[in-house]
């Protein structure tokens, strides 16, 4: 493969030896100051951070969709919201929550953290990483301007035909959701490609597998998932566009389509995509949780089993959304079956946790307050979710608000309550900050018992039988008193999020007194500064188990690590590539630098796409050339990046 | 690790398939793949759980689409010689092997527009000729894409970027191609052969 030509003995340095080395590195890895500088960044802590911001704004923008929904069914028979205006609601409220929010946040988790867990400089594709940020905004914002128009998309978030086709959704609204599912797909499969290899190859020399932190393994066998199952959902709303702008018939009730198709396609995408935006945060809160419990997790190979186990059952699980539309016998036995399976992974991550808490000391903080609850409501979720895996029970609990129940008792549940632990918990790393305790308390209380109040009544409304996705009830059923509950407490899920606004807020304003580690925690990112500095790690750390922060007092240490002796890699933006299976140093990498390209060619995508919301064909002809020119920019091979014959040292 | 582990010497930049681009480019056969898989998935749903026959007759010939089969497996060959060059740093056979690649590509295009044109039906006529449509197009669409990533390489090659251990980007172009190539395989088995096993 290689000769001697191209091969370097890398500088091997101790901290202390090298004073001069920390500030070497931050120029080399430093993004400029200025606009150019900030659109160009590559960093993947600072897009980290951009991911999670825009997440949490997607998140307050569908909880304030929500809250109007909720006003609308305080009572019986109110015409606060037209049933369109309703019917858009609920549609972006899904979208937002699903797509715009649910994963996108924990992918700002991941980058974030991602190489700083795993002892590397940067992900392995920085510049890939810019861009799917900017195509996750700008899809998001091309999804949002449908309100602009006066057309969100209004077929609720799963869409199904013939309803979302031409004939019965005639105006431009579900052209938007199409176009920006498959708009925002690019930035979902680039940012899991990146995720996948940089697992692969970007770990810290003796980082083998099983000592990979849990959140690794979720993300990990996520983005697989991602790389198997957005093609589907791809290609299912390109159909979907295909039959509304060209007059196919793929999935119209006539004319041959296959309305069902739809649902297939749909949900081979969808129900692992519910494992995908909560496999994730499993592992953020398998990971901090022990902390606070000063304690190394129970069952570490179990719980990263299972999380492997769940995202491959997640794959054979999907008709279960669609027992109620008359498949063959056997197959709604099997669907059920296999829903019934996954529940056991499942709960051995849930006993994990729960024997974590029995035999740890834990430190009872809002992320600990946070933890416990994502763990109750996970049960409860779990529970109403093996009810409605069999098929007798879900035919009569279908499209009722016992669904929406335990949908949101597992997305707000095992996503947003672990998703706001791990920000009290990560918040230091960060920021430099540490969030206010006393307010977080408040926060937590008061959006936990929001939550239960919103949504325990829904599994009643959704017994009583009142359908979902309808904009009012008349009053005789006795719907109202459920209702109104459900209201006041979505009311106050509403207050308790805003808390936590206002706490990041105010510890926004004070200054960066945090400390390194302030968890006592034993994995790599406590290691370097809060925030860490633009290179991460000043040497390359070596590690020799799985907490290499604790090994001085756990009494069955299996090595030592070394974090402060190590490959200095300070010629320019260096980075360790190491093996897949053993993680040995492998390759020295030429990394990038920032680059304008990531957004400039998002800002052609996005031409593209809106040529083809408004069929303006020509300029859709013109961008794609645009967009094969920033391509080739953006790939052509550099020199200072060792890519060309020329060796880089002259 | 021992502290000898690390005294190795390492090869500096994208070498070989150590480079990151060669990772990445098997995610993104990966996610292609899945992409025809649904897209198959989609056509055998089609055809087995519609009223009637699904495929019209005629059913597709292979007067045609044989030989552009034989051509596009051809030309996984050339672009496997020409990538082989590489390593023994032969700039004229590189150039030779993606030239060669990209014309038997090239003409390979130039027959399926050959076979859409004489199809007797249109784009929208029926879902089969929808589906038909797409399933080629979007393969035709990857060729197309691998005959621009073939013409850069061969830029690239004419400056003189590629010898025997910088030439990454081309052992990532020539796996696409392959990918490209072998999706045709089942796309062709998928629409060409199967109607004639009875799936219609």
């Amino acid at each position: 493969m290689s000769t001697a030509e191209h091969d370097i003995q890398p500088r091997t340095v101790s901290l202390a030896d090298d004073p001069g080395l920390p500030e070497r590195l931050r120029r080399a890895w430093e993004t400029a100051p200025g606009l150019v500088g900030w659109i160009s960044s590559v960093d993947h802590k600072s897009i980290g951070r951009r991911y999670i911001v825009t997440a949490f704004a997607f998140l307050l923008l569908g909880g304030l969709e929500a809250l109007i929904i909720r006003l609308q069914l305080a009572h019986a028979d109110q015409h606060f919201v037209t049933p369109e205006q309703y019917d858009q609601l609920f549609s972006m409220h899904g979208i937002t929550m699903i797509f715009l929010y649910a994963l996108p946040v924990l992918s700002g988790f991941s980058n974030f953290l991602f190489p700083l867990v795993l002892g590397a400089r940067d992900m392995a594709f920085p510049r890939l990483n810019a861009f799917s940020y900017w195509v996750y905004l700008a899809s998001g914002l091309f999804m949002y301007a449908s309100f602009l128009a006066g057309a969100a998309p209004d077929d609720g978030w799963f869409n199904y035909a013939p309803n979302a086709l031409r004939p019965y959704s005639p105006g431009p609204n579900m052209d938007f959701y199409a176009l920006g599912m498959i708009f925002l797909g690019v930035s979902t499969t680039v940012g899991a490609a990146n995720f996948v290899v940089t697992v692969l190859r970007m770990r810290a020399p003796g980082m083998t597998f099983a000592r990979m932190p849990i959140l690794v393994w979720g993300t990990f066998s996520a983005s697989a998932g991602i790389l198997l199952a957005v093609p589907a959902v791809s290609l299912a709303f390109f159909l979907l566009w295909l039959d509304r702008s060209f007059g196919t018939h793929f999935f119209s009730g006539t004319e041959g389509g296959q309305p069902l198709l739809w649902q297939h396609l749909f949900w081979i995408f969808a129900h692992p995509w519910v494992y995908i935006i909560v496999l994730p945060a499993m592992g953020l809160v398998s990971d901090a949780l022990p902390i606070l419990c000063r304690r190394p997790i129970v069952g570490y190979g179990l719980v990263a089993g299972a999380t492997v186990a769940t995202m491959m059952i997640g794959f054979g699980v999907w008709a279960h959304h669609m027992f109620a539309t008359g498949l063959p016998a056997i197959a709604s036995a099997y669907f059920s079956a296999a829903s019934f399976i996954i529940a056991v992974p499942s709960a051995v991550a849930t006993f994990a946790w729960i024997a974590t808490i029995w035999s740890g000391r834990p430190r009872i903080n809002t992320a600990f307050l946070y933890f416990v609850g994502f763990i109750v409501m996970f049960v409860i979720g779990g529970v109403s979710g093996v009810v409605t895996a069999a098929a007798p029970a879900d035919l009569q609990l279908t499209d009722t608000y016992f669904v929406v129940a335990h949908v949101h008792y597992v997305l707000i549940g095992i996503n947003l309550f672990g998703v706001l632990g791990g920000l009290y918990f990560w918040f230091p790393k960060m920021t430099g900050r540490l969030l206010g305790e006393r307010l977080g308390h408040w926060n937590f209380w008061i959006t936990f018992v929001g939550f239960n109040a919103a949504f325990m009544p829904m599994h009643l409304t959704g017994l009583m039988g009142m359908p979902r996705r309808v904009y009012t009830y008349p009053a005789d059923p006795g719907l109202d008193l459920v209702n109104l509950i459900s209201t006041l407490g979505s009311d106050l899920l509403g207050v308790g999020i805003l808390l936590l606004v206002v706490n990041v807020w105010l510890s926004l304003k004070k200054p960066k007194t945090a400390p390194d580690n302030p968890w006592d925690a034993p994995t790599l990112e406590w290691a370097v500064a809060s925030p860490p500095p633009p290179y991460n790690f000043a040497v390359i750390p070596t590690v020799a188990s799985r907490h290499p922060l604790w090994e001085a007092h756990m009494s069955n240490r299996s090595g030592v690590s070394v974090l402060d002796r190590g490959f200095a890699l300070d010629d320019g933006k260096e980075a360790l590539a190491t093996t897949v299976l053993e993680a040995r140093p492998d390759l020295v990498l030429k990394m990038p630098n920032d680059s304008p390209w990531p957004f400039l060619l998002t800002l052609v995508m996005s031409v593209f796409f809106t040529a083809l919301l408004v069929q303006a064909w020509w300029v859709g002809a013109v961008s794609v050339a645009g967009l094969l020119v920033c391509t080739l920019v953006w790939l052509w091979p550099q020199r200072r990046l060792a890519q060309t014959a020329e060796p880089p040292h002259v | 690790m021992s502290e000898t582990a690390l005294q190795r010497s390492l090869p500096l930049g994208s070498t070989g398939h150590k480079a990151g681009g060669w990772f990445g480019v098997m995610t993104l056969i990966v996610t292609e793949a899945s992409l025809f898989l649904y897209l198959l998935f989609s056509y055998y749903y089609f055809a087995l759980w519609g009223k009637g026959d699904f495929v019209p007759s005629p059913l597709p010939k292979f007067g045609l689409s044989l030989p552009d089969t034989a051509i596009l497996l051809f030309s996984s060959a050339t672009v496997w010689w020409g990538e082989r060059a590489a390593r023994k740093s032969s700039r004229r056979q590189m150039a030779l092997g993606l030239l060669a690649t990209i014309v038997l590509g090239a003409v390979f295009v130039g027959i399926q527009l050959v076979e859409w044109s004489q199809k007797p039906f249109h784009f929208n006529q029926s879902t089969y000729s929808a589906l038909y449509f797409t399933v080629t197009g979007f393969h035709l669409a990857h060729v197309v894409a691998g005959l621009i990533i073939l013409a850069a390489l061969l830029v690239w090659d004419w400056l003189g970027y590629f010898d025997k251990d910088r030439h990454v980007s081309l052992a990532i172009g020539a796996t696409y191609w392959h990918f490209v190539d072998v999706v045709w395989l089942a796309v062709f088995f998928t629409i060409y052969v199967t109607p004639y096993l009875g799936v219609r």
